[in-house]
């Protein structure tokens, strides 16, 4: 650690945590280093979306983001989806549409559904595209991981209107 | 499907993945997620210049910066006598193989080479100190193109090798294509390339190494798809620790696609920092490092020729490639463009005369190697194009064409004029399916009139089969391979009846811990939740060959099932003993041995495990225990086959390509889990359709290459593919214990072709009759108005 190190604090899925960064650590460094091994370091230039969390209720690359830019944030990762050791719908949706393969994506992939279906109103599958287009996927084609999003906007809407 | 009598209804079907819930929340754990304490940090000095004689290289500076605890040459790996050689896996007549070390001492050879390795307390001291590495070269000419490589006057790749040739490689017979050729009515020809297409693999290959001074152990955990073949190739090749002294272990892994088959300088060296210090240490590539040495795909220039009658008979065909073979041989860098590649050259056709001549070339680029489909995919394409243009010239529809020409299902097991034995196939009922399934006649009709409207719509059909499951070994050993084709499990019971399977395979994605408990299941009656699988650690499953070329399902799967079927009879005679009956007179379902006509009899299986290792009670012969080793070695390659069919709509003003519709009719035998099948295809096609339009790896004229970082390089996002309609028709092997054929590689092997045949036929009315991948809106624009 040089001299120059930073203290910060970070709230990660309501856990806070005290740390030292280097200032030219970035965000996904620093998670990653707390233990949160779920954001995956995946092109290093904010392309392919591996290491997608929250900050203050927005997705960002947190490749892109110095740690020391995150202090004091509420910080959600895919760490924090599950509750009690249940599945959330979406993580269910992604299991029971086999969206996944590698999952080496899918933190990733996860926190921008979660994040877009927040919002989002029977969304078509071309708004499901474009909402993941910052996630890459080598694996899967897609083809089910929309099928996933798009039976989940459907779960929510039936949850909502019980 | 299983022979005998034991159904528990897993195999065939559709289960949710067991691999899941820890990717879904974050628990997984890849290799650059395991954490030692202690830990040192590996950064590679990479050559940046493409071709150049090392002069001196100069560490003084990196070594003083703040947190460095070694840098290291090719010079001190030279000096402390490792072996130091990383080794080509298949040897060709006449292949010319110049040492490839592990860090470059007297010259580099293409961007991506190491030159020094910097060890330092953190990674990014690591990084930074790259910078006080400073390396004087002689730059030497550079170039990418593989044609050029040989037939140009260019200072050679290695001395070994004055004129770039690695190999000059013919299969078939020359003489009776030349005789099909003059006897034939028509001949057609076409020039392609197949471009370099980068893997990407979304987990960056990584490596941590932790050498054991005391015991002399190497703990490697390492990004792997194979970690018994990098075990061999470590201790043979590079480290020369003895085999028994490496354990390898490949936790999760997040995809390969053929990438993290071989051995790379990078794991080595990382092995070879820990025995050098003693401490644990990481490496793990940045994006662009992969990009510079995670071995490329493809990289063929063609010249292809087909004889035709004019009543639609194939007569021959003849190709020759120049192959790049980037700077080094890989592993299986020799293998994928000669045996894997002109073997496959008959498709699915019935084809009397056969003759392919490739020339591998060293170009100062990455090394090339199996990417997905890898060979096949490429021959295939040849094939698939030649079809289209041959139907072209003769007038006829494109399936009418192949109709014509298909291998009917009676003829199996078909030799061909391109020495391979196709097991079984039902080629012309699946492309049916396909054709049914997308409304092919009606789509001819609406082709027609959009074209009277001024519009471009296109249908593309290509037929692939693909040889999958590379075997058997002795075969193989005859071709040149220095590795076995066949794969190894235990199928194990506890004392307490849970049941494990150990198996050599290693899963990146494919979903092995699902579909092998599947297999496991049925063939023993036992609980899905009472099966572990267990892949992915040498040292808990002895032997293995690895997951490439579609060969998990059908040889690590028939390896687990003639081990469970082993079980099974040496639980029977336990069973027949402790019932008092003969083992001919048991039946075996769902677990359970029950005395013929006395049904009340009975032992279940998992108790007889408790039973086998109690050992109280066993027949006289009988010992304790209830596991089998089984090595399955196939008597053949499996042959999945298929049909995929694409509708595209071109506009020629703009150069966009927009798949309207994508189909794919997949036969891989007996189907294990159909999910999982339908995420291969899916994937396949994919990546497929990635390098129709989309992918390639760019080199400059002096061969630097341009596409270093994701944006650079167009891996497809999610708005740039379509959705997929997918069927299967199940065609069993005759010869796989489980009738499997395996899928891993189908989809991309088909969706190459069939993207470029619809876009070329979108095309037809402008007088297009190929495009070379990527077809891009450039090139559409250029080929539209007669540029091409």
């Amino acid at each position: 650690m040089d001299e120059n190190a930073v203290t910060i604090s970070l709230t990660v899925n309501g856990t806070e945590h005290e740390l030292d960064v280097e200032p030219r650590t970035v965000l996904l460094g620093a998670l990653r280093d707390l233990g949160y091994t779920g954001a995956n370091v995946g092109c290093d230039t904010g392309r392919c979306g591996a290491c997608t969390v929250r900050v203050d209720d927005v997705t960002i690359k947190s490749c892109l983001r110095f740690a020391v830019q995150a202090d004091g944030a509420a910080i959600e990762t895919v760490e924090g989806l599950a509750e009690d050791g249940e599945l959330s719908t979406l993580q269910e949706q992604f299991q029971e549409h086999h969206g996944l393969q590698c999952g080496y994506c899918t933190p990733g992939m996860l926190m921008s559904a979660d994040t877009y279906l927040r919002d989002a109103e029977d969304p078509s599958r071309a708004e499901i595209r474009d909402a993941l287009e910052g996630n890459l996927c080598r694996c899967t084609g897609y083809h089910n991981i929309v099928d996933a999003v798009e039976s989940t906007a459907e779960e929510l809407a039936r949850g909502e209107q019980r | 499907m299983s022979e005998g009598d034991s159904a528990s209804g897993a195999f065939g079907a559709a289960i949710e993945r067991d691999e899941d819930v820890p990717l879904l929340t974050g628990e997984g754990i890849y290799t650059d997620d395991v954490s030692l304490p202690g830990t040192t940090h590996l950064a590679i000095k990479r050559s940046g210049i493409p071709h150049g004689r090392i002069l001196n290289v100069d560490t003084s500076e990196a070594e003083a910066m703040d947190g460095v605890i070694a840098v290291y040459t090719g010079e001190d790996v030279e000096e402390s006598g490792v072996p130091n050689t990383i080794p080509t896996a298949w040897d060709l007549p006449g292949l010319v193989q110049p040492q490839y070390r592990m860090l470059a001492v007297d010259a580099v050879r293409h961007e991506g080479d190491a030159v020094a390795a910097v060890v330092a307390e953190t990674a990014h001291q690591a990084r930074d100190a790259l910078e006080g590495v400073r390396v004087e070269y002689e730059e030497l000419e550079a170039y990418a193109d593989p044609v050029e490589a040989v037939e140009k006057d260019v200072s050679p790749v290695h001395e070994e090798a004055e004129d770039n040739v690695a190999f000059d490689f013919e299969l078939g017979d020359a003489a009776a294509v030349t005789e099909a050729f003059a006897a034939a009515d028509r001949v057609a020809t076409v020039d392609l390339r197949q471009p370099r297409l980068i893997p990407n693999a979304m987990e960056p290959r990584a490596a941590l190494a932790d050498f054991n001074d005391t015991t002399g152990k190497l703990r490697l955990w390492m990004t792997s798809q194979n970690p018994h073949l990098h075990r061999m190739l470590l201790s043979a090749g590079t480290l020369g620790l003895p085999e028994n002294k490496i354990q390898v272990i490949a936790p999760e892994v997040g995809g390969g696609f053929g990438s993290k088959i071989y051995h790379y300088p990078d794991e080595a060296v990382t092995s070879w920092c820990s025995m050098q210090l003693g401490r644990p240490v990481r490496w793990r590539a940045t994006r662009e490092e992969g990009y510079l040495t995670d071995c490329h795909g493809r990289d063929h220039v063609t010249t292809a020729e087909i004889a035709v009658d004019d009543d639609g008979t194939v007569r021959g065909v003849r190709v020759e490639t120049h192959a790049g073979l980037g700077a080094h041989l890989s592993q299986f860098g020799t293998a994928t463009p000669s045996y894997l590649y002109a073997t496959i050259m008959s498709g699915q056709y019935a084809i009397p005369a056969i003759h392919c001549r490739v020339i591998g070339a060293f170009t100062t680029t990455t090394p090339v190697d199996a990417y997905r489909g890898a060979g096949r995919t490429e021959g295939i394409y040849v094939i698939e194009r030649l079809m289209d243009v041959a139907a072209r010239e003769l007038g006829l529809d494109p399936v009418e064409f192949r109709r014509r020409n298909q291998i009917d299902p009676d003829e199996f097991p078909f030799e061909t004029a391109a020495a391979l034995v196709y097991d079984s196939g039902d080629y012309e009922s699946t492309m049916d399916v396909a054709l049914e399934h997308i409304g092919y006649d009606d789509l001819r009709e609406r082709q027609a009139a959009l074209r009277e409207e001024g519009r471009y719509l296109g249908i593309g059909v290509a037929n692939f089969v693909e040889s999958a499951g590379l075997s058997p070994s002795g075969l193989a050993g005859q071709l040149g391979a220095a590795a076995g084709g066949w794969e190894s499990s235990i199928v194990r019971f506890d004392s307490t009846g849970t049941l494990r399977v150990l198996v050599g395979t290693a899963d990146q994605g494919q979903g092995h811990r699902t579909t092998f408990a599947q297999i496991a299941a049925d063939e023993l009656g036992v609980s899905m939740d009472d099966i572990e699988v267990v892949e992915g650690d040498t040292d808990r499953i002895p032997q293995g060959m690895g997951t490439y070329g579609s060969r998990s399902a059908s040889v690590g799967g028939g390896a687990i099932a003639r081990a469970a079927r082993a079980v099974r009879e040496k639980a029977r005679e336990i069973a027949a003993h402790q019932l008092e009956a003969s083992p001919d007179d048991l039946e075996f379902e769902d677990g359970e041995f029950r005395v013929a006509g006395a049904p009340d009899r009975s032992l279940h299986v998992q108790t007889i495990a408790h039973e086998a290792y109690l050992g109280h009670d066993l027949p006289e012969d009988v010992d304790p225990g209830l596991e089998e080793t089984n090595f399955y070695d196939p008597e053949n390659f499996t042959y999945p086959f298929g049909t995929h069919v694409a509708v595209v709509e071109v506009d020629p003003q703009t150069g966009d390509v927009e798949i309207r519709q994508y189909v794919g009719v997949d036969d891989c035998g007996e189907i294990i889990n159909p999910l999982i099948v339908e995420g291969q295809v899916h994937g396949g096609i994919a990546q497929g359709i990635g390098a129709a339009l989309f992918e390639a790896a760019a080199y400059d004229e002096e061969a630097h290459l341009q596409t270093r970082r994701m944006d650079e390089y167009a891996v497809p996002h999610a708005t740039m593919l379509p959705d997929y309609g997918t069927e299967t028709t199940v065609t069993p092997s005759p010869h796989n214990p489980l009738g499997v054929k395996g899928v891993g590689e189908s989809a991309t092997i088909a969706a190459a072709p069939t993207v470029v045949s619809a876009v070329v036929d979108a095309l037809e009315p402008l007088g297009v009759d190929h495009l070379d991948m990527p077809i891009t809106p450039a090139s559409v624009w250029q080929a539209t108005r007669g540029e091409h």
